[in-house]
């Protein structure tokens, strides 16, 4: 089961997913990224091996039922506490660059 | 601390009024600023706080309260919120963030009397086995200053094992209180997923992270978790069932106790004097009257490659919350997208941003049934595995780590510290509660110091006083 395991050739287009991760690579990076991911893939790959035709899906172990709080209105964060951690704010809100202009 | 002495005797002495919590406290802060230079176990020690909970537990002792760890420092790993102190989870991207708010196993440390002292380092958010990947400090073996402590929760153990502190708290994702706890020659439990809170606790894996104590010693250590365990309302995947009291040990011996010794877990390949030392420890459980019973866990061979699957794709999705605009750094960039591409480059290290991809790509659209739906469904089977185990035995004994604590920089290629967790990975997937202690000492393969390894023991769901009795029987072989 133990592929060849630094052949950057499996496929993984690395800028893309570090696209969908948000996430800026210099060349350096998306290179050994590269290498990495099909390493590691290729070690991840023995996974198809295992038959799980039937096999339900296990999101986490514990068996439990969906939890709900009483509808009861309770203080959150004050606003000056959540905003002391923020990187940049302005009139008692968290300042974020304009979003629509690439849309236009 | 510098004074070794067991945490019952040392809230006996703060509950009887002979010592105060402040004293132990200011004792602990000194002792820390002078000898923890070469070690690095803290990220920042926040003497002012520590002092000013140390006298809330002093007011309460005065007002008449006995408490279970009154006055015991507990040193917290720095993945855990501690309302108005830098919570930064060893990366740049929280190096100035201050927690609005504390941790619910936090809290339940002060409810018991214990002092939150300092904030211990780690691998960045807490992805590694050695915690060379943090971006804020180095920290070192206390054993031995040129090999690593283990990680992620690599602060947490080594302040123990260098007497800074009795008790600290880590996290466990797929072997990060167990492996350090090996390498450094302490006991660390990871409990059962869902048996303590994570609110708090800043999420890597969602579904695998449990919060979890480390200690000189099993009594020690279940002090710790008897004070954390529990439901709490704020954790909607904390679990709604009385946790039973650990603390309290009847057991002398193993009679009656079957221990499973798993088939793929078998030590052929370690090198000889580390196979020598688990092989005395498996002879010593037969001896303390245990049965020794072969299991098998015909799964457990895909668990590194479903765990390198499911572990990332969590973090991929957990920290995406990390994009410079409610907290933590920014950078700077043309436009909204730009900013957040910047801010991510800039504040995460390699690991965490190979993490992140290897989860991305995980996930992403043609690959997710065949990666992630797929390490799923394997775990479904992994977890299986262990139960039918555990119809042929009370609990599993194994290595915990198949060498000792390591040198820095010997794992350059990820996948060999991926390997550290072979042992633990497996049983994280299951969910099962489980601890490492020491069991003896091999030589560096470098330069022949004994170096501490690691039995690690695992018991069914929620079974955490079996697990800690047997523990404790085995300590005092």
């Amino acid at each position: 089961m133990q592929q060849s395991s630094s052949s950057p050739s499996s496929g993984i287009d690395v800028r893309y997913v570090a696209k969908l991760a948000r996430l800026a690579l210099d060349d350096a990076e998306a290179e050994r990224y590269a290498v990495d991911l099909a390493a590691l893939f290729a070690h991840v790959d023995e996974l198809a091996g295992l038959p799980t035709d039937d096999v339900a899906a296990t999101a986490q172990v514990i068996a439990g039922e969906n939890v709900m709080r009483a509808d009861q209105r309770q203080p959150g964060l004050a606003r000056d506490v959540f905003l002391a951690g923020a990187p940049d704010t302005q009139l008692g809100m968290v300042r974020v660059p304009r979003i629509l202009a690439e849309a236009e | 601390m510098a004074q070794t002495t067991t945490v019952a005797a040392l809230a006996a002495s703060v509950n009887a009024r002979e010592r105060s919590a402040r004293e132990i406290a200011q004792a602990a802060l000194a002792d820390a600023a002078a000898r923890d230079g070469a070690i690095g176990a803290f990220l920042a020690l926040n003497e002012d706080v520590t002092l000013a909970w140390a006298e809330s537990i002093d007011a309460r002792i005065s007002a008449g309260e006995q408490l279970p760890l009154a006055g015991v420092p507990v040193a917290i790993k720095d993945n855990l919120a501690l309302a108005g102190t830098r919570t930064t989870c060893g990366s740049k991207m929280l190096e100035n963030w201050v927690a609005p708010y504390t941790a619910t196993a936090v809290e339940r440390v002060l409810r018991a009397g214990g002092v939150p002292f300092g904030k211990t380092n780690l691998d960045e958010f807490a992805m590694g086995s050695s915690c060379e990947n943090s971006a804020l400090g180095v920290t070192r073996n206390p054993l031995h200053l040129e090999r690593v402590p283990g990680g992620s929760s690599g602060g947490s153990a080594a302040a123990v094992a260098a007497d800074l502190t009795p008790l600290s708290l880590g996290s466990d994702t797929g072997g990060s209180i167990r492996e350090p706890a090996a390498f450094c020659g302490i006991v660390g439990l990871k409990p059962t997923y869902g048996r303590v809170s994570r609110y708090g606790l800043i999420a890597f894996a969602s579904s695998l992270d449990q919060i979890g104590p480390f200690g000189r010693s099993v009594a020690d250590v279940a002090l710790l978790y008897d004070a954390i365990a529990g439901k709490d309302p704020r954790d909607a995947t904390s679990v709604d069932r009385p946790a039973e009291a650990t603390s309290v040990f009847t057991r002398q011996d193993l009679r009656g106790m079957r221990i499973g010794i798993v088939s793929e877990f078998g030590l052929d390949a370690l090198e000889p004097s580390v196979r020598a030392v688990y092989e005395a420890a498996y002879a010593d459980l037969l001896r303390l009257g245990a049965e020794l019973v072969d299991v098998t866990l015909p799964t457990a061979r895909y668990a590194l490659a479903t765990y390198y699957l499911l572990a990332p794709a969590e973090a991929s999705s957990n920290l995406a919350r990390f994009d410079g605009i409610r907290y933590g750094l920014r950078v700077a960039g043309d436009d909204v997208g730009d900013l957040y591409e910047k801010t991510r480059a800039a504040g995460f290290g390699p690991e965490v941003k190979r993490r992140i991809l290897i989860g991305t790509h995980a996930l992403s659209s043609g690959y997710y049934d065949a990666y992630y739906v797929k390490a799923q469904k394997a775990r479904t089977l992994i977890a299986a595995d262990f139960a039918k185990a555990f119809q042929a035995c009370d609990i599993i004994a194994s290595p915990a780590a198949s060498t000792t604590a390591f040198a820095f920089q010997a794992k350059k290629d990820p996948y060999s510290m991926y390997l550290m967790d072979y042992y633990t990975i497996p049983i994280s997937l299951a969910g099962l509660p489980s601890l490492s202690q020491p069991c003896g000492f091999a030589p560096d393969p470098l330069d022949g110091t004994p170096m501490p390894l690691g039995l690690q023991l695992a018991a069914p769901l929620f079974e955490e006083r079996r697990l800690l009795e047997v523990a404790r029987v085995f300590e005092a072989r």
